[in-house]
């Protein structure tokens, strides 16, 4: 077997200095009713590469790559381009293959890059200080909530009709475990700014999304104040880290917390994951944060080093008083997200950012001039809902059949709020005038 | 001197000096490297994009005030930047990393490459079902196998994580306990006192309350602890037990255990993080497990990334799997995969969402085809020869470190630092591996054993390798018990000395800041 150095000689001959007889000893305190005697069932022995590429290469020949024909699905996750640099920095075996920065000394690869991110993801966000990455958005989005009832001694959270389901879902479902109130908002188009008159003087914070899921972008200073005049704060979300080259960023509104999904910098589609989840908040807020923080220090001559910090906070030292169970995150995506955004530069994403922008502009045109379709979201940044007058369901899959990857039904996402006839579709720096040109024609065709 | 016929001499002269300085700050092969704020522009791009239109604009006024004035590299500088950082890392790929429960094994460069498959890497988590068959297929095998290899009738492939995955399986039981009436009164969760931090977080987080059980002279479950504590039985939700446990032993008790938690009305969750010592010759679900979360960048091999991404699918008992969260992959009578993905029908039961989409498929692509290549005779000899060479390291080590329990162990050799002169503590011996050209191993912990250094060698070392790491191992635990007080000092030849944490700490620097302009310097 390729991957075990191990001879058989080698195998004898340790066995022998260990004094024992076959690594059977070795299991002995299992007991007799749990061995496993045999083999695996169903699997067959080891494989060369080969006959295991071509195993896998079959199962990837079943789906369709978003880079093979016009595509135009968002609601969470964003086709981009990725530089070759970006994955050739990553499957630099030094990054690649080590652990968590526990040892600073043989580890300042990892830890300098982790602070040059959360330098990044600071700037970015308009926030005092970030941490060095949760899984993925939806979940920082729940860790975010949670923070804000420990910050506030106060159980009652509330999320807008605009934030994503699957955020929400994952907000609710931390939150009631631990006996905070969750009120969700309508769904709505345009309904961010409904958290201001809903936060009361019980409210811990009020979770509000731009661009959010139907793609409005929203300003929400207006939150922002009435939150902090109950004594609650703002936690600001985003799914669309592009966004932030271009739309009003949370702590140029107020927020106190902003998180949200960066796999749409240096991170592929990977049908959901691995993503990053980023994770920023006030200075006054850090020694409540989730997660691993890299902070800055010297060694003993005196030069600048960096090292995981503030641990006191974290599960391996505070066990049970912990302010998250989260060990592993997300190094390698965050890594990504760094090496893109070095590459981009301030300058870079904002033109990133503006491409997307247009191409959403020049996208929302096209359709709108198909008759019957009618564009729902008054503004936004590379994504929109659209009504049609058929089933879009139906129209997704008309659409499949002439190679067009039109977008996300909303019923997939908000089932039973008679959404049916709403698509959900955005346009990225890869959407080419043609792939719109196609879109258009299509749809034109089906309705 | 000999030289060519250049002249240029050809034999090195020796001449030595003590210490070097560099005036660039580099030595040799090191580079020195600079925070990227400190060698970057605002005008410097590494991406070339067409320039906008310019022409339009519907963001209705909600456009950012302040640039970000984050600098940028050009590809060059770039690509030199995270060279040089990379090159300040220890990693798997350059030797032994015995992090004891971390598993660092060799990653197989395949892997890799499949992952990168389009029809994996560039499919969307929202596109029509019809159009990802392949994937839900990928899905659905890899949870077949999971499945088989701890012989439990289902799994949760969503968790993100470790961690992730205890989340979701104490969440499993406390929906179990929401349909039995029982949560408000049964709240205490069982966790030895030898667990991994994240047990205690995890079950805090899922509104339980954490009830510590001792361990015995054999680095075991005090088993007389175990039934003074389910003496009153009404409140118990359940126990986490890592098996093999944390001192690198298999609970030799483990049925009995199970036994007296499902007597008590409560729950067994494993946490499965030491899985890897085990796969093809033992099941879980023949333990008596009720839950179990496997660590894909641990047992199965996706890479550890310097912090993750991980993977953590929990596979579930009978009694726990009407209550596994949404999302999952079903087979219909036609042949179609398909995700369930709302709260009803099969999934009525289900405890809710715990994320975003489907989970880590990147990891799942991993980890099914480091299955595939192992085949059933692959793993089951990874498993064995994991177990073998820790076995060794604790035959060759024990005479000159202290071994804290009695007999074999499983795939991680634990000792004590009892066999230490005074002064000299675990820290010394781990920074002094680093000079050795080694990572340290898992250093004070777990907590049940004083100064504890936890080998994982894992089945990627070939003898040699483990001969090399014991020799320098065994001379640095003689220079500890002898007192070499130059061990303090350690280590001397990575690119850093040892780093003041406590500084970092007190004062926390988060972020890099424009340095305060210095006072303006008099004209000569």
């Amino acid at each position: 077997m390729r991957y075990l150095p191990l001879t058989a000689d080698d195998r004898a001959e340790m066995l022998n200095t260990i004094g024992a007889k076959s690594v059977d000893d070795f299991y002995a305190d299992v007991p007799e009713s749990a061995r496993l005697h045999g083999s695996v069932e169903g699997l067959t022995d080891h494989q060369g590469e080969l006959a295991v590429e071509r195993h896998m290469s079959k199962l990837a020949a079943k789906n369709r790559a978003a880079s093979s024909g016009p595509f135009f699905v968002g609601a969470g996750a964003y086709k981009h381009h990725v530089p070759a640099t970006v994955d050739m920095i990553i499957q630099r075996s030094e990054f690649l293959t080590t652990y968590t920065p526990y040892q600073p000394e043989i580890a300042q690869g990892t830890l300098q890059t982790l602070f040059e991110f959360q330098t990044q993801v600071a700037a970015l966000t308009a926030m005092d200080v970030a941490n060095a990455s949760m899984y993925d958005g939806s979940t920082a989005c729940a860790e975010a909530a949670v923070m804000a009832t420990r910050a506030t001694r106060r159980k009652k959270v509330i999320l807008s009709g605009g934030l994503h389901p699957h955020y929400a879902a994952a907000t609710k479902l931390l939150c009631e475990a631990q006996g905070i109130e969750v009120v969700q908002l309508e769904h709505a188009i345009d309904g961010e700014l409904a958290l201001a008159d809903a936060v009361d003087d019980q409210t811990a914070c009020v979770i509000g999304q731009s661009p959010n899921t139907f793609g409005t972008v929203s300003d929400l200073s207006p939150v922002a104040e009435a939150a902090h005049g109950k004594g609650a704060l703002l936690v600001s979300v985003f799914t669309e880290a592009v966004s932030l080259g271009l739309v009003t960023p949370p702590g140029e509104m107020g927020a106190d917390i902003a998180v949200g999904e960066g796999q749409s910098i240096g991170n592929g589609l990977n049908f959901g994951g691995p993503y990053v989840g980023l994770f920023a908040c006030t200075q006054k807020l850090v020694r409540q944060m989730p997660g691993r923080l890299c902070g800055e220090t010297t060694d003993a001559e005196g030069k600048r080093g960096f090292v995981l910090t503030l641990s006191t906070r974290e599960q391996h030292i505070r066990r049970d008083k912990a302010t998250s169970n989260i060990c592993t995150n997300s190094g390698l995506c965050a890594l990504a997200f760094t090496a893109h955004m070095t590459l981009l530069g301030g300058k870079g994403l904002e033109q990133m950012a503006v491409l997307n922008h247009e191409a959403a502009c020049d996208l929302a045109d096209a359709l709108a001039a198909v008759p019957g379709v009618e564009i729902l979201t008054p503004r936004f940044f590379n994504e929109f809902a659209f009504r049609t007058p058929m089933n879009a369901e139906a129209v997704l899959a008309m659409l499949d059949e002439a190679g067009i990857v039109g977008g996300v039904r909303a019923s997939r996402l908000f089932p039973g709020d008679h959404m049916g006839d709403v698509i959900l579709c955005a346009a990225t720096e890869c959407t080419t005038p043609e792939d719109i040109a196609a879109y258009a024609a299509a749809l034109k065709e089906i309705i | 001197m000999s030289m060519n016929t250049q002249g240029r001499p050809t034999s090195p002269e020796s001449v030595s000096m003590s210490s070097i300085e560099t005036v660039s700050g580099s030595r040799g092969l090191l580079q020195h490297e600079d925070l990227l704020f400190e060698i970057g522009t605002s005008e410097t791009t590494g991406v070339d994009l067409p320039a906008p239109k310019g022409t339009k604009n519907r963001l209705g006024g909600v456009t950012r005030k302040v640039p970000t004035g984050l600098p940028g590299l050009s590809e060059p500088q770039a690509v030199r930047h995270y060279m040089r950082l990379s090159q300040k890392n220890y990693a798997i790929d350059l030797g032994l990393f015995p992090l004891g429960s971390c598993t660092m094994k060799h990653n197989p460069r395949l892997n890799e490459k499949m992952a990168r498959l389009p029809g994996f890497g560039d499919i969307h988590p929202l596109q029509p079902q019809a159009t990802v068959q392949g994937a839900l297929e990928l899905i659905d095998e890899l949870a077949t196998w999971l499945k088989t290899l701890t012989n439990m009738p289902a799994v949760a492939m969503s968790p993100k994580a470790g961690a992730h995955g205890e989340f979701c399986g104490m969440m499993a039981i406390r929906q179990a306990l929401i349909a039995r009436g029982e949560v408000e009164t049964r709240k205490r969760v069982l966790v030895p006192e030898s667990a991994h931090g994240t047990n205690p977080a995890t079950a805090v987080q899922c509104g339980f309350i954490v009830d510590e059980i001792k361990a015995n002279k054999r680095g075991r479950v005090d088993m007389a602890d175990l039934k003074a504590k389910l003496e009153k039985s009404d409140d118990i939700a359940g126990i986490m037990l890592t098996n093999p446990n944390t001192c690198g032993l298999f609970e030799t008790d483990i049925k009995e255990i199970a036994d007296l938690i499902h007597a008590a009305g409560g729950y067994f969750y494993c946490d499965g993080a030491n899985f890897n010592a085990i796969v093809g010759r033992v099941r879980p679900g023949d333990l008596g497990v009720d839950a179990m979360h496997i660590n894909l960048h641990k047992t199965f091999s996706t890479p550890h990334g310097g912090g993750g991404p991980g993977s953590g699918p929990t596979v579930l008992s009978e009694a726990l799997a009407p209550y596994a969260p949404v999302p999952f992959v079903v087979k219909d009578a036609d042949g179609m995969y398909r995700l369930v993905e709302d709260i009803e029908g099969v999934a009525s039961e289900s405890f809710g969402r715990m994320v975003a989409f489907h989970g880590q498929m990147g990891m799942f692509v991993r980890a099914l085809t480091y299955i595939l290549s192992h085949g059933a005779d692959g793993l089951k000899q990874a498993s064995e020869d994991a177990v073998l060479n820790a076995n060794y390291i604790q035959a060759r080590l024990k005479k000159v470190m202290t071994a804290p329990f009695e007999g074999y162990c499983m795939h991680e050799a634990l000792f004590s630092d009892a066999f230490t002169a005074e002064g000299i503590e675990t820290i010394d011996i781990a920074k002094a591996l680093i000079d050795e050209g080694y990572h340290p191993m898992t250093m004070y912990f777990p907590l049940v054993v004083h100064g504890a250094m936890l080998i994982e060698p894992t089945e990627s070392e070939s003898k040699a390798e483990l001969d090399r790491f014991c020799d320098a191992l065994e001379s640095i635990a003689r220079r500890a018990a002898q007192g070499d007080e130059a061990l303090k000092g350690a280590p001397y030849l990575a690119p850093m000395r040892r780093l003041d944490e406590t500084k970092a700490a007190r004062k926390p620097v988060l972020k890099w800041a424009e340095p305060e302009e210095a006072p303006p310097v008099a004209a000569e």
